[in-house]
């Protein structure tokens, strides 16, 4: 049994707490504004506000609620798009009517939330960050001109009424865009009991970490599951001790985004996160989901390889450690015995003399799976490379280290001539195949240029980048 | 001008199919489809399934009590496959359970073997072995034949365009409610209300008045709910009729996406020939059309290609051959420009391919052979108030071609790791049904006794705002506010026999019925005004709801009027019917007058490429278009925003990939359509004073038209390739995939 705020009151859900949260606000709770169009977290369709305390007043995130159990709702709040309407339209309504940014209607309410889940989250009313905020919801009808008018339209009141420093809540409340009873969301919250903390796993359970793959390749038979949630943890999700930085397994892709102690230690890391995901997925995903989901082509495990990662594991009471490139045996086959967890990932904190670069192709430049992507760390000595860690994913069964290409990069200068050599030799060491996301001569050719792009960003290479890949 | 559809649906309280209310019984259907391309069925056990928790019954062919057809223009698809099975996701047993995942979990546990023949997914493999949907149809102007010989240049090319995943956001959906002996209501997520009621009572064997359709909204369609939304509201009778209970079927996105067409790829081969000055002298295609494994829509779809081959050029000499090719992939269907859009990629890839041979730009030949009032087409008819040239050249003008290609060149010549890349896209689109029959819509007006005001027509709303537009053309015509009226659902019980809500032609129609039926009833009010107020009827009008003797306000109110009306008892409905004027062809001739008119525009669009990665971003886009005098400004840039943003995504994107016969692009995170991110900046105006006597108050159709806009991104993007790789032929292989520009830029040819 779940009991969770849902819009103005408390409900509790008896239904297994596997079930797909977006099930259980339409078929028991009635709450058909939450509409389902992909049940993959691709569309935004679904999304809600998902609201738990930070202190007095609470904290609200957008998720999407095909992807997340009911038993993840328990001690939280939950805000669909009924739950921001009212009898006068909100600001964010008035100005999807106003601007005619609403056809055919069924991504609307999902446009609706998301825009209200940014405003109670931005640092800031900048335009962009509002279109990246809503950049997970699909819209087939209007090609988004209108919806850019609304952000504009909405944002130019709020940079007027509202200062970005102002308590949020109250401010938004003042201004129409979040009903009253917001103001006791708070109150509504500590009556219930908050969130039930890691417990001991029984048998029967199914693991669910951030399952936003999980939910995506199995909902039915979660659907009628009890689920064990292994993302809710006490403590950071990163952080530094000894010669180390750590990574909960819990740690999701938007921690891996914002952290300060990555930031410092990985440079480019947040431009790299932005290609990940969006916030919604970004902030369920987590290091430890995307490591055991073993796929060959995951992000953040091969951003983990090129930082020459090693992961801990815990069994019961018995915890042992390995390096990541050892941990992926064959497609789908990890170095992982039944009932292991994965603990954390940690890599080696000092990188002061250490260049990072992360690159990504897909068909679509965000919320896409990439055809390849590759990360590189380079280790320099005055004008040499001194160590180099190389990653791909998408050219073999497996995420990769290049060992060849890394073993070619040692004691070069990093030239033009050595980016090359850099990707031709990429391109040996790789076996891809040909699949949805590129041909196998495709994929080859792009890990070649994605070495190049390496060489591009971090040392401003250009002249003579141009046409010799393929020499 | 707002449009009042969109208030509920930003309150989330719009109902859609899935949606309403679960009635006592519901019982839910779920389909076990073909797991194999082409084969026959040797073995198919059911027994399975009937078992399981919660399964009211098991259907398969032998359960259909009328005729197991579905098929609209040819009949040559069953609703269940009954020993063959043509496509992988045809569907061949129906399950009906008490739950979604019941019903989808006993259907994935029926035994079936399929004994596998040789299938075909090429449709020029179809065509060389015969497989036609329909014999090839050709249209000429002129003589080609005797044009080669006089052209300075003559080049021909083989073009690709691939195919598209409508993706509209509402999955294909149906509820059957059963009434009183035999009689059933559907309310079915269709663009045709009338195609489901035939083919229901066809599938039943029961005469159609004893089924009603019923359409409240469509959350997405753009064709794709046209032909392809019928089977699933039959399974849903099926079970409603077999059982006596209410049956929903709701597709999940990866059913939807396997089983449904999408907008059909086309293999073409073209040959044109040109006058040194760039003038087009001659002009050959042939359209290899991949249809699928049954006809649907696909041969007025063929047609509507045949129709667009010239594009927006006068050419003098035509020769166009069509051909619709069966193959073992699921039908494909409507989509948004309906084979226009194939056959403009064509023409504008043969005229790059020219320039590029003659070492001129491509805008020269476009804009030299743009249509001139008077011109004629290659099926006959001649081109009446084209403006054409007006939009090419208005875009010219306003958004500084010259500059704009200028400054291209400079950052072309500037960087070596990016260029960017420029191109024009002329649209000329006729609207109206390529078959003439269709071009039928009606209207029924009541007014009640308190003066509230209630439109039904044919039309289905499916967001590109058909009942704002019904709307704004009633309160015209009777002279009262907005706020009195409404635009009803759409059922076959209040219009009967309507065409498809499609061909952009909805609101031109469906308006122009409305229009008559209100003018009916004016007429009545009139004749009544007049005997209250003691005057004669022609000095009475009603305007911004206000009762006029010539032009002073009466002392009577739109309520009293009504009311007068009702007591002296005179017909307060009336219901009207239009068929657009004027129109016909002859396909044995394949001459005539198609359509009511054409629509024109053109769009500017920039692209750069990322010649490291092979990335790209559309960069802006700018567009002149022809509205008329739009009706509704609000809802037409809407649907020029939305048409071009579609368009984009089907030239860059959105690559519709098969696998033995397997659709492997059937989930959302492995096709990509556009998102906020990669949409350009849209720059878009209508031309001032267009003016068009041929639609309901000299608006236009606006559907369709803004879709082909897009095209212009595949041109932008090769110009760009070219400034990397001037040494490379040109590729006419849409989409342009990143994985296309990477392998141009760098690969082996």
């Amino acid at each position: 049994m779940q009991r969770f705020a849902l819009n103005d009151g408390l409900v509790q859900a008896a239904s297994p707490s596997g079930l797909p949260a977006l099930d259980f606000l339409r078929q028991s709770a009635g709450l058909t504004g939450v509409k389902h169009a992909c049940r993959e977290g691709d569309c935004g369709s679904c999304v809600v506000l998902l609201g738990e305390l930070d202190g007095p007043t609470p904290r609200y995130r957008v998720v999407t609620s095909c992807l997340i159990p009911v038993g993840a709702l328990a001690g939280r709040h939950v805000v669909t798009v009924e739950g921001l309407d009212r009898r006068d339209l909100g600001p964010i309504q008035r100005a999807f009517v106003d601007e005619g940014a609403s056809q055919c209607g069924f991504c609307t309410p999902g446009f609706v939330v998301s825009l209200t889940g940014f405003l109670l989250e931005t640092e800031s009313w900048g335009e962009d960050l509002a279109e990246e905020a809503v950049a997970r919801n699909i819209c087939r009808c209007t090609g988004y001109a209108s919806i850019r008018r609304v952000i504009r339209t909405i944002l130019e009141q709020l940079r007027t009424a509202v200062d970005p420093a102002e308590e949020r809540i109250p401010a938004l409340v003042r201004e129409g865009y979040l009903p009253e009873y917001f103001l006791r969301a708070g109150e509504l919250l500590a009556e219930l009991e908050p969130p039930a903390l890691p417990h001991v796993r029984s048998e029967r359970q199914v693991v669910v970490a951030g399952g936003t793959d999980l939910y995506v390749q199995r909902p039915d038979e979660l659907a009628e599951a009890d689920v064990f949630l292994v993302q809710r943890r006490t403590g950071p999700p990163i952080w530094a001790d000894g010669d180390h930085v750590y990574l909960a397994a819990s740690a999701t892709a938007e921690d891996i985004k914002v952290s300060q102690i990555l930031g410092r230690t990985v440079g480019g890391l947040d431009r790299a996160m932005a290609l990940m995901g969006s916030q919604p997925i970004r902030r369920m995903a987590t290091v430890g989901g995307n490591l055991v989901n073993a796929s060959p082509i995951g992000d953040m495990t091969i951003i983990l390889l090129a930082l020459d990662a090693e992961l801990g594991l815990v069994s019961g009471g018995a915890h042992r450690s390995l390096p990541l490139r050892f941990f992926f045996r064959g497609y789908k086959d990890l170095d992982l015995q039944p009932g292991e967890l994965v603990e954390w990932v940690r890599f080696k904190a000092e990188r002061s003399d250490s260049v990072f670069s992360f690159e990504k192709v897909s068909k679509r430049t965000h919320l896409d799976i990439a055809s390849v992507n590759s990360a590189i760390s380079l280790r320099l000595d005055g004008n040499r490379i001194a160590e180099a860690c190389v990653s791909a994913g998408g050219v073999a069964p497996v995420p990769l280290q290049l060992e060849d290409t890394a073993a070619y990069l040692e004691g070069r200068e990093p030239t033009v001539d050595t980016a090359i050599g850099a990707a031709t030799r990429a391109r040996a060491e790789v076996s891809p195949i040909s699949d949805v996301r590129g041909s196998a001569a495709y994929k080859r050719l792009l890990l070649g240029q994605l070495l190049l792009a390496h060489f591009h960003v971090l040392f401003g290479l250009e002249d003579g980048l141009e046409g010799k890949a393929s020499a | 001008m707002s449009n009042r559809e969109i208030e509920p649906h930003t309150r989330g309280t719009s109902m859609f199919v899935g949606d309403l209310p679960v009635p006592a019984g519901l019982l839910h259907a779920a389909v076990l489809a073909s797991p194999a391309p082409h084969g026959r069925v040797v073995r198919l056990d059911t027994t399975p399934a009937a078992g399981l928790e919660g399964v009211a019954c098991v259907l398969t062919a032998a359960d259909i009590p009328g005729e197991n057809q579905i098929g609209g223009i040819i009949q040559d698809e069953p609703l269940l496959a009954e020993g063959e099975v043509h496509f992988v996701g045809q569907p061949i047993v129906v399950v009906i359970a008490d739950e979604p995942r019941r019903a989808r979990k006993a259907a994935a546990a029926i035994e079936i073997e399929i004994e596998e023949a040789p299938a075909i997914f090429d449709p020029r493999e179809a065509a060389a072995a015969g497989n036609l949907i329909a014999p090839s149809r050709t249209l000429s102007l002129g003589d080609v034949d005797a044009t080669w010989g006089s052209c300075d240049v003559v080049v021909e090319g083989r073009t690709e365009s691939g195919g598209q995943e409508h993706l509209y956001l509402e999955t294909q959906s149906a509820l059957a409610l059963p009434g009183e002996g035999q009689r059933l209501k559907i309310l079915s997520s269709t663009q045709a209300p009338t195609a489901v009621q035939r083919i229901v009572a066809r599938v039943l064997g029961l005469p159609m008045n004893a089924i009603e359709v019923e359409v409240a909204r469509l959350g997405g369609a753009f064709g794709g709910k046209e032909d392809q939304a019928t089977p699933w509201a039959a399974v849903a009778a099926l079970g409603a009729v077999k059982l006596g209970r209410p049956v929903r079927i709701v597709l999940t996105r990866n059913e939807d996406m396997r089983m449904t067409g999408k907008r059909h790829p086309y293999s073409s081969d073209f040959k044109i020939g040109l006058r040194a000055d760039g003038t087009i002298l001659a002009w050959e295609v042939t359209y290899y059309q991949n249809a699928g494994a049954a006809a649907d829509l696909s041969p007025a779809i063929l047609e509507r290609s045949l129709f667009h081959a010239t594009g927006s050029y006068f050419i003098p000499n035509v020769r166009v051959t069509a051909l619709s090719c069966r193959t073992n992939l699921p039908p494909f269907t409507a989509f948004r420009g309906f084979g226009a859009p194939q056959a403009m990629f064509v023409m504008e890839s043969a005229i790059t391919r020219a320039a590029e041979a003659m070492g001129i730009d491509r805008l020269q030949i476009q804009h030299k052979n743009l249509l001139s009032e008077g011109d004629v087409f290659p099926y006959g008819m001649r081109v009446e108030r084209s403006n054409a040239r007006r939009a090419f050249t208005e875009v010219e003008e306003r958004f500084e071609v010259t500059r704009v290609q200028a400054e291209v060149e400079e950052h072309n010549r500037t960087h070596r790791l990016t260029k960017r890349g420029v191109a024009m896209m002329p649209v000329c689109f006729g609207i109206s049904f390529t078959s003439t029959f269709l071009n039928q819509a009606a209207a029924l007006v009541h007014v009640y006794t308190d003066g509230s005001v209630s439109v039904s027509t044919g039309a289905v709303e499916m967001g590109q705002g058909v009942n704002a537009k019904i709307l704004a053309v009633a309160a015209h015509a009777l002279g009262i506010d907005a706020d009195r009226i409404t635009v009803e659902t759409t059922s076959t019980l209040r219009v009967a026999n309507t065409s498809p809500t499609a061909a952009s032609s909805g609101a031109d129609m469906n308006g122009a019925a409305t229009e008559i039926a209100c003018n009916t009833i004016f007429d009545r009010l009139r004749a009544v005004a007049a005997q209250v107020l003691d005057t004669s009827a022609k000095r009475i009008s009603i305007h911004a709801d206000r009762i006029r003797v010539d032009e002073t306000d009466a002392a009577l109110s739109w309520e009293k009027l009504i009311w007068e009306a009702y007591t002296s008892r005179v017909n307060l409905t009336a219901q009207a019917h239009y068929a657009t004027p004027k129109i016909h062809y002859d396909k044995e001739r394949e001459q005539g007058e198609p359509f009511a008119y054409h629509v024109f525009g053109t769009a500017l669009v920039e692209a750069t490429v990322d010649g490291l990665r092979g990335t790209y971003t559309i960069d802006r886009v700018r567009i002149a278009h022809d509205a008329g005098r739009s009706l509704n400004p609000l809802v037409d840039m809407g649907q020029l925003e939305g048409g071009l943003v579609q368009g984009l995504g089907w030239m860059t994107m959105e690559e519709l990939l098969f696998a033995d016969g397997h659709n492997i692009t059937d989930t959302l995170s492995t096709y990509k359509i556009p998102d906020i991110m990669c949409t350009p900046e849209i720059e878009a105006h209508f031309l001032a004073d267009a003016d068009n006597p041929a639609a309901i108050l000299r608006s236009k159709a606006i559907g369709e038209p803004p879709l082909m806009y897009g095209i212009g991104a595949y041109f932008a993007l090769l110009s760009a390739l070219k400034a990397f790789r001037p040494d490379r032929e040109g590729i006419y292989q849409a989409p342009m995939t990143p994985e296309r520009v990477l392998m141009f830029l760098h690969g082996r040819t």
